[in-house]
């Protein structure tokens, strides 16, 4: 069994797996990008003017530039996670096409690697179509807001492998629901998306230093300000973290689910 | 194996596909061969000592009711699963620790199917040729001779879930064939098809055997075995209990004439009479099966009773299947 905890092994053939995904995409790409894109922003441009109207600033900012950085952030981490929780439970276990693509010469561990990849690809989309509209209505000028690019990546990384986790151990799309109740939602609200991290009590905020949401609005807020964020370098590491660990502990709960 | 780790997907896919093409059985080595096998799942040992080897060419069949170790057999042979204990080798590479560069000219056909259900006819057949590294031309001029293979050119723009049963197993089938695989793994390729459908699975695979391509399959269907497979392995309970050529089987384990009785006063014929003409007798709810040497003495004792019916046959390969694994119900 001490194989079932090897780093995972990956190669180049996990392509033709993404592209697999990818072309699926492509067939439903408009209901796609309009769910990915016009839910969000509705919400943003609702209560960014709506709610932001009757609040002067929150963190020394007009509310619908601070609530723009949150919603890059909550986008794409959502996106990331529904494409693994959901469609990554169908293509592995309702589908069965991972198993068709085991018997090819293709390893469970480029499957996997181009599961984590395409649905970080998939929440990039969401990430960028935020960004798209907060340049085009003027909430971010500076060219540092162009940094976010490369950090939205992250984000889909960090949140599409931790999400790989739980896909791991579904028995059904039920199972989802928790992550979704005790997870995803908790975190969006301690993690500085809609509100500052400030206004939690002190033991809350110890709590959101650790989550990756939070590092996630650390660094995409300052840089739509055109601000370099304090110890970026720490928040990008931790993203980096939650992407490499859950990875790995996925790759090993999928190599036990899979290959008994 | 370092270099096919760390290269492009492109080179290393033409690196295995060289690799393949001279590893296998010229020499006459076995295409598949497995040594003493054992597979544990919790406290169930579910493969135990499982031997065989297949010859290029030869259609092999893993015969054996529900949970005997058949497909968790064929797991083991493809590197999806490591064995406890035990070695295999496919194409001369050995597995699981080469399992893909010998699955490079495997084709598979798993027990459920597993069609893309987001992609037409075609593009499943061009999507999964991707899976081998196998270049876009190469595949692309593949698909029209596949799909008329499958019967399936009239369909190829259609959506999987528009297909019948038996339209489905044949696209699988001519997935499993898009590398243009040396041998093909069956999983019970014709569990749920109609009698139509069946047939004509049985006549594409003898089409594959005319082409010199070897075939490992599984099923619990005799007349199957009897008339695709020159060799069988009989499983029960994680074990191969038997192994011969279908013709083989039923000389050594079982008398040639049977007949089946049934009717009013069965088991009082049984025990007045039978017991004396027949060699073997088996009793099975309110049937009375007698295996004789010669059934002309059971006839003639049958002919007189009006009350009893019978069926009088040569053996198949399903009195030794039940002879050898017994007659109670598997689940």
């Amino acid at each position: 069994m001490r194989h079932r905890y090897l780093p995972p092994s990956v190669t180049p053939r996990f392509v033709p797996v993404w592209r697999r995904n990818f072309l699926v995409w492509r067939k439903l790409a408009v209901p796609s990008i309009l769910g990915n894109f016009a839910d969000p922003l509705i919400y943003m441009l609702g209560l960014g003017y709506g709610l932001g109207r009757l609040l002067p600033e929150v963190g020394g900012m007009p509310y619908i530039v601070f609530l723009a950085a949150g919603t890059v952030c909550f986008s794409t981490m959502n996106s990331a996670t529904f494409e693994a929780l959901y469609s990554g439970f169908s293509r592995m276990h309702v589908q069965r096409t991972w198993e068709a693509i085991m018997n090819a010469p293709i390893t469970l561990d480029d499957v996997v690697l181009a599961e984590l990849l395409w649905a970080a690809s998939k929440s990039f989309l969401s990430g960028l179509a935020i960004l798209i509209v907060a340049w085009a209505l003027g909430l971010a000028a500076s060219p540092l807001s162009l940094a976010i690019l490369a950090v939205v990546p992250l984000i889909g990384l960090a949140f599409a492998a931790l999400a790989l986790v739980i896909t791991s151990m579904a028995q059904s799309y039920d199972f989802f629901m928790y992550y979704f109740t005790l997870v995803i939602t908790p975190m969006a609200m301690l993690s500085g998306v809609f509100f500052p991290v400030s206004q939690l009590p002190p033991a809350l905020q110890s709590l959101s230093a650790a989550l990756p949401l939070a590092h996630a609005t650390a660094l995409v807020r300052p840089l739509l300000l055109g601000e370099a964020p304090a110890q970026w370098p720490l928040h990008a590491a931790a993203l980096a973290a939650y992407a490499l660990a859950g990875f790995y502990l996925c790759v090993i709960l999928f190599r036990r689910r899979l290959l008994q | 194996m370092a270099i096919l780790n760390n290269g492009g997907a492109a080179a290393g896919a033409a690196a295995e596909q060289r690799a393949s093409r001279v590893a296998p059985g010229a020499s006459g080595a076995p295409v598949l061969s497995a040594h003493e096998l054992r597979k544990r799942y919790g406290e169930a040992e579910v493969v135990r000592g499982v031997s065989f080897s297949i010859e290029a060419g030869e259609c092999f069949g893993l015969l054996g009711p529900n949970g005997a170790g058949k497909t968790t057999t064929l797991r083991l042979a493809l590197g999806l699963a490591q064995p406890d204990a035990g070695s295999i080798t496919l194409r001369g590479f050995a597995v699981p620790q080469q399992a893909r560069l010998a699955r490079a000219r495997v084709g598979v056909v798993p027990q459920m199917d597993n069609l893309d259900p987001d992609f037409t006819v075609a593009e499943n057949l061009l999507v999964y040729g991707r899976y081998y590294g196998l270049p876009e031309r190469e595949i692309r001029a593949r698909i029209p001779a596949l799909l008329e293979f499958a019967g399936l050119t009239a369909r190829a723009g259609a959506r999987i879930q528009a297909l019948s049963g038996g339209m489905k197993r044949r696209l699988t089938l001519a997935r499993a064939l898009v590398n243009d695989p040396e041998v093909i793994f069956l999983d019970e390729p014709t569990t749920g098809l109609d009698p139509q459908a069946r047939h004509l699975i049985w006549e594409r695979l003898k089409t594959l055997l005319g082409q010199g391509r070897t075939i490992l399959l599984t099923t619990h269907f005799m007349d199957e075995a009897e008339r695709l497979c020159s060799r069988l392995a009989i499983m029960d309970a994680g074990r191969i209990i038997a192994q011969a050529s279908p013709r083989q089987l039923i000389e050594r384990h079982i008398e040639p004439q049977v007949v089946e009785v049934f009717g009013e006063g069965v088991r009082d014929w049984a025990r007045e009479h039978a017991r004396g003409l027949a060699s073997r007798i088996e009793e099975t709810g309110e049937t009375v099966f007698c295996y004789a040497a010669r059934a002309e003495p059971l006839l003639s004792s049958l002919t007189a009773r009006s009350s009893l019916r019978y069926l009088h046959r040569p053996a198949n390969l399903e009195d030794v299947f039940l002879k050898l694994t017994g007659r109670e119900l598997r689940e």
